[in-house]
């Protein structure tokens, strides 16, 4: 039997940056608040601090701040016909752990999504016709507009202190920021990074073939910056130790730096590390949330009641919580019936990886940072015309240098031998006059019937309940967007002065060995039909009004976008609902 | 007013819920804080092998320089230190593939699935480092790997990663691309790993290595970095010249 | 906030005027209880007597029972809540009086200097009162306090006597009639109730107030709290009233953070106190003696001068930055740092081998942690850097010595906070 603790206010699982955004803002409201958090507590002085966060070996290759897959992970397969293995040492993607989440180890490319992705399928249908999609892809509208979430957009990125060139400013394109982007309405809090040399040549070569390069949003701050709670960040130093490190010097927004110490002081806030919750506890009606039961490190097993519980864990997680509290119906592909797990996504990206005379050029990739970049978005969204290509969908390039570290980066031109005298000297010869970008392109990943979350029937965690399984691979539409988009990518590499390109493609099948972005979404998607939507525009679960499910799990499909300034805005979008709506009449947002 | 300090904050409570080495708390009131807080790397010490028997070590050290060999400017793989950083490594965690999901059942498949071996890399390089032996012996004469001749040696590596030379029970080109993989990585990773010794792999690039501020120099485009490599416990710059 | 507005008022008011405490209350007996109360809960906040007389976290303010650490041995806290048996609930007001003012207690013993009563000697009857109005209102808590464990001779309470004759000088604060309502304000809080003395004045081998370099700094505890006179490089010589005043309303200014022992401070009493009372404080540290040092920094080219940059460049300018400017609120400017340049550099070496984590207050609640380098940095290495550091950016310092971080490496390494 589980120890009972003492009622709150609110429960919230996983505390990352919608665990921190909401318990901020309810705590706000004067709600009493406790987060539970699987893993450690973390903070820059003591877990990642600049005297030995920049070690490549520990944290990018050995995998210091994530999840441990003997403490969960998942099985995979390709096809529905396959046999779903475990994935047992992570690979193309990702999983956070500890309080921060992935807030702790992302780059912070801050970007908001395109006013057309949040009413994709109606965008595409009503410019191509309907016969223009795949037949098995099944995109959806988002069921809120970018109109509705442009406040919450403007939230996240003053809390973060965002760096960027606004490119639309209330409607008016402005010169060196992304004409593409929807209205803003104020600039970004604090100016553009300061570009390193490659990044230069890119927006120059790309500003000959016709397009407008921008710099990319950045949570890697340009400036010192305090944000709206008073809290305090420094400049970034350009380090290269952004993805998979923790920032040590209070530079890169993240819920550490942007909301932590403000809300570790309130009194109606709480936080419980290393303690992992096993399932949402239901009432008899199974329509109502009554708290969540969890498991510290000890083994001790406990009881948290609440009124109103937040589920905030990684996309994965919160899929797999639904399903272990037997919340919602779960999707069965063959029937195309059900919603939790459907319309599971990832991103489709790739590089061009160029090579330049070492005589000339000179990069010093190493001076760097996870988000720094200069992009297009020419080929993103709907920016172009699909109809000659026979795809929907695309995504932004850029040179984005997020590093140096050579253990990861030290490139050799495409047939060089993987070893002796010859790798080495090629090494040596490339090291400092190769532009190998962090994020080459950075594509959309559209849903499809048979790419989906369920249960595995054979594979269990430690406490004995099933590992959750992915069933994906590409569908041609990706592989096609791919293609265009990195010949496109590679005439702007070749531009810039390459005496040779390594084209890398994105090719199928899906591979889980190779990294490819933490940017799995979907699953416990939003929408306005309960019986395609897990949550409705809320991310208030149509099963259980007093549940809500942040995160990117919520995206019926991806953008080619990073994700996380849109999941951020869907967190203050939901949190705006609840301290505006829900409380005052706790019961369903909306009615089905 | 002279008084003990305390745990450091006021109102800020840590109540320990067990005694395992990461422990739940219970955080409120402030920010967690204790002196000399932090886990810290832990350099490798120098001295015998850790997991090699000296025939294995001897083994992978040829291996090592035929991956990286040596040349006038920068020493090769052995001298570098990267059998030592994969002895420490295969001695720790990583040997045991720990904190890896290594539940039954183990079954075959695809490579886009990734390795669902059993066998940690400890297992594999003991199992392989025999094979590679007693291929040698049974081939050569009765010389082991590392007895044998740079063009032998080059020869019977390209064979491998070729799939032309199969080892009798291992999947040599699997095992090789590991050693590379591992080789490599010791060469670049921090000095305090056994590897890149003095900084060489770091000075051969031109990487000035674990540094954390390059604020100066991210506005001079196409100038070298003036400053030399520093490792995470420093460099010889550190220490007062006398 | 009526309290902060009385005490305003006084302020303000004609220095005599204040300190005669006459004709202060107002003619309502009701009102006056109310306005004693609320004024002695802002004097007890002033005085900080929570801070000794209270272990933290156990939900028992003013029982005493903390565990006060003396160079001469520790002593534990009594407990001055009003219970009868164990606290101070049977004292009369002459007898609270005199343990604050004159450090004798009920019983004619007297109390060790732990207890600053040499500072609070200088406060007002009528203050001294409204703190015992307060200290009636708290909750009583039954709890004895168990006796000193001070080694010889100090364990002899009536040794005290003769310490007193040497170190204590009774009597209330005089103002300067020369001097500003605001001055005399300041200056009665820092010598006073805030007694500030007790960690900033130097000590004699028997605990006295070294009165001849009155607040120029003094080591306790593994850390040094800093001179606070107008001394350009060690001292105040570079803040303005509104770094004074923003230091310790937040614990953070444009050149600094509170951290260690003054922290705690800033949270239990600095932070609370209201804007004029910290108004008057800067004008009155800023009055102290202006001293200049014009100690010739060490050469730029000598060997610890060069590793100490290099050390710098690598491990510490991603925060303090390549000009030691820091990042204003942020991260300590150490080009302008009084705890850097200090005649003694306990605390700065206490920093780099421990770290420390800056006070959280409201204004400031990001609290920056500097991480430690005890495991990175070796003795030499600490010494060469911190030497760097006080002689870089046009200051100077006296160089700091291997030998001095290995002691105090030794000494921290026995204690746990």
């Amino acid at each position: 039997m589980p120890k009972k603790l003492p009622k709150k206010d609110v429960v919230i699982i996983g505390l990352g940056w919608t665990g921190s955004i909401l318990a901020h803002e309810l705590t706000d409201e004067g709600l009493d608040v406790i987060a539970i958090e699987r893993g450690p507590w973390r903070d820059a002085p003591t877990e990642f601090p600049p005297n030995y966060a920049q070690d490549e070996l520990r944290y990018r290759i050995r995998h210091e701040l994530f999840l441990r897959p003997e403490q969960n992970t998942f099985t995979f397969r390709n096809k529905m016909n396959q046999t779903a293995l475990p994935i047992r040492d992570w690979g193309s993607f990702m999983p956070p752990n500890g309080v921060g989440g992935g807030g702790v180890h992302w780059n912070a490319e801050t970007f908001r999504f395109m006013p057309s992705d949040f009413v994709l399928k109606t965008h595409l249908t009503e410019r191509y016709g309907a016969a223009f999609l795949p037949e098995d892809m099944t995109i959806q509208d988002f069921g809120v507009t970018y109109d509705e979430l442009e406040q919450h957009y403007d939230a996240f990125e003053y809390l973060c202190g965002t760096s960027g060139t606004a490119g639309n400013l209330r409607g008016q394109i402005q010169e060196g920021g992304n004409p593409f982007e929807g209205p803003r309405s104020r600039p970004y809090p604090t100016p553009a990074q300061k570009q390193p040399f490659s990044h230069t040549l890119f927006a120059k070569a790309a500003r000959e073939l016709g397009y407008k390069p921008f710099p990319q949003p950045s949570g890697n701050l340009s400036q010192a910056y305090t944000n709206p709670l008073g809290l305090r960040m420094g400049p970034c130093t350009y380090c290269g130790f952004c993805e998979w490190f923790g920032c040590g010097n209070y530079s890169k927004a993240s819920p550490q730096t942007t909301i932590l110490p403000l809300l570790v002081r309130k009194s109606n806030f709480t936080a419980r590390d290393n303690s992992e919750v096993l399932h949402i506890n239901l009432d008899r009606s199974g329509k109502h949330a009554t708290g969540v039961t969890f498991v510290d490190t000890g083994g001790v097993e406990w009881e948290q009641p609440a009124d109103l519980v937040i589920l905030s864990a990684y996309t994965l997680f919160n899929v797999q919580m639904l399903l272990n509290s037997k919340i919602g119906t779960p999707y069965d592909p063959v029937a195309n019936k059900g919603v939790i797990g459907r319309n599971f996504t990832h991103q489709t990206i790739s590089s061009v990886n160029g090579f330049f005379d070492n005589k000339k050029f000179n990069f010093n990739p190493f001076i760097a940072s996870g988000a720094i970049g200069m992009c297009i978005d020419e080929f993103n969204g709907d920016n172009f015309d699909h109809g000659p290509h026979g795809f929907v969908g695309g995504g932004y390039m850029g040179q984005v240098q997020t590093n140096g570290r050579p253990i990861q980066s030290a490139s050799v031109p495409p047939g060089t031998p993987k070893w002796g005298a010859v790798w080495k000297n090629a090494t040596r010869d490339n090291y400092l006059s190769t532009v190998k970008p962090g994020t080459g392109v950075h594509g959309s990943f559209y849903s499809y019937r048979d790419v989906y979350l369920d249960l595995d029937p054979t594979y269990t965690d430690r406490f004995g309940r099933p590992l959750m399984r992915m069933t994906i691979d590409f569908h041609d539409n990706e592989l096609k967007q791919n293609a265009f988009l990195t010949d496109k990518f590679a005439e702007i590499i070749r531009a810039m002065g390459a005496h040779t390109l390594d084209k890398q493609y994105r090719k199928g099948p899906y591979d889980a060995t190779d990294y490819q972005t933490t940017h799995l979404n979907g699953g416990a998607i939003m929408g306005t039909d309960p019986s395609t939507s897990a949550i409705n525009r809320y991310l208030q679960s149509w099963d259980v009004p007093n549940l809500f499910v942040m995160g990117a799990s919520a995206f019926p499909q991806n953008a080619g976008y990073n994700p996380t300034g849109t999941v951020a805005a869907l967190a203050f979008w939901a949190a705006s609902a609840i301290r505006g709506q829900y409380l005052k009449n706790p019961g369903p947002l909306v009615h089905a | 007013m002279t008084m003990r300090r305390r745990e450091f904050l006021a109102g800020t409570a840590i109540l320990v819920l067990s005694t395992m080495k990461s422990r739940a708390t219970i955080i409120s009131g402030g920010l967690p804080w204790t002196p000399d807080a932090g886990t810290p790397p832990i350099p490798v010490r120098p001295g015998p092998w850790h997991y090699f028997t000296s025939d294995e070590g001897r083994a992978v050290e040829a291996l090592a320089d035929r991956i990286i060999p040596p040349d006038p400017q920068t020493p090769g793989g052995k001298d570098s230190g990267c059998a030592v950083f994969v002895d420490r490594q295969l001695a720790g965690p990583y040997g045991r593939s720990e904190g890896h999901y290594n539940q039954p059942p183990f079954m075959p498949g695809t490579k886009q699935q990734g390795s669902q071996s059993q066998k940690g890399p400890a297992a594999v390089y003991r199992e392989a480092l025999a094979a590679l032996d007693r291929y040698c012996q049974s081939t050569y004469q009765g010389k082991r790997f590392a007895d044998l001749s740079d063009e032998q040696k080059d020869e019977l590596l390209k064979n491998i990663e070729d799939e032309k030379t199969k080892l009798e029970g291992i999947d040599g080109k699997s095992f090789f691309a590991q050693v590379i993989k591992d080789v490599q990585t010791g060469f670049f990773a921090d000095p305090i790993y056994g590897g890149n010794r003095d900084m060489v792999a770091w000075k051969m690039i031109g990487y000035p290595g674990a540094r954390y501020n390059y604020l100066d120099w991210v506005d001079r485009h196409n100038e070298r970095f003036p400053l030399p490599p520093v490792s995470l416990m420093g460099r010889a710059d550190w220490s007062p010249k006398p | 906030m009526r309290s902060a507005a009385k005490i305003s008022v006084i302020a303000i008011g004609a220095a005599a005027a204040w300190l005669g405490g006459v004709g202060l209350s107002g003619a309502d007996p009701d009102s006056q209880a109310f306005d004693q109360i609320e004024r002695g809960r802002y004097l007890t906040t002033v005085a900080d007597c929570y801070a000794c007389h209270t272990v933290p976290e156990a939900g028992k303010p003013f029982a005493g029972a903390r565990p006060i650490e003396t160079p001469f041995g520790v002593i534990t806290s009594s407990n001055i809540t009003p219970d009868n048996d164990t606290g101070i609930g049977a004292w009369t007001d002459e007898q609270f009086d005199s343990a604050v003012r004159k450090g004798v207690r009920p019983d004619g013993s007297r109390l060790y200097p732990a207890m600053p009563f040499t500072a609070y000697t200088k406060m007002s009857r009528e203050d001294v009162m409204a703190i015992r109005a307060y200290l009636k209102t708290v909750e009583p808590v039954h709890q004895p306090v168990k006796s000193n464990t001070l080694p010889f001779p100090f364990n002899i309470r009536t040794a005290m006597r003769a310490w007193d004759g040497l170190y204590f000088t009774e009597g209330e604060f005089q103002p300067e009639g020369s001097q500003s309502a605001a001055w005399n304000r300041g200056a009665y809080l820092v010598q006073g109730p805030g007694h500030c003395t007790a960690c900033h004045t130097p000590k004699t081998v028997l605990g006295g107030d070294k009165t001849t370099d009155n607040l120029r700094g003094f080591n306790l505890q593994g850390w040094f709290a800093p001179d606070i006179t107008g001394d350009n490089n060690q001292g105040l010589g570079q803040w303005g009233e509104a770094d004074i005043t923003g230091y310790l309303k937040t614990g953070h200014n444009r050149m600094t953070a509170a951290t260690g022992p003054m922290a705690e401070e800033v949270v239990n009493a600095t932070s609370q106190y209201n804007d004029r009372d910290l108004s008057a404080i800067a004008t009155y540290l800023k009055s102290l003696p202006q001293r200049q040092d014009n100690a010739a920094p060490l050469p730029a080219n000598s060997p610890v001068m060069i590793a100490g940059q290099a050390i710098y460049r690598d491990q510490c300018s991603a925060c303090h930055g390549i000009d030691g400017r820091g990042v204003a609120m942020l991260f300590p400017s150490l080009a302008q740092s009084a705890l850097v340049h200090a005649s003694d550099s306990t605390s700065a070496i206490h920093l780099v081998l421990r770290g420390g984590r800056s006070v959280a207050t409201k204004q400031e609640p990001t609290a920056p942690g500097m991480p430690s380098f005890g495991w990175q940095l070796n003795d030499e290495q600490v010494a060469a850097v911190l030497t760097y550091i006080r002689n870089a950016w046009q200051t100077a310092a006296a160089p700091v010595s291997a030998e001095t971080v290995g002691k105090a490496r030794n000494q921290l390494r026995t204690r746990s906070d």
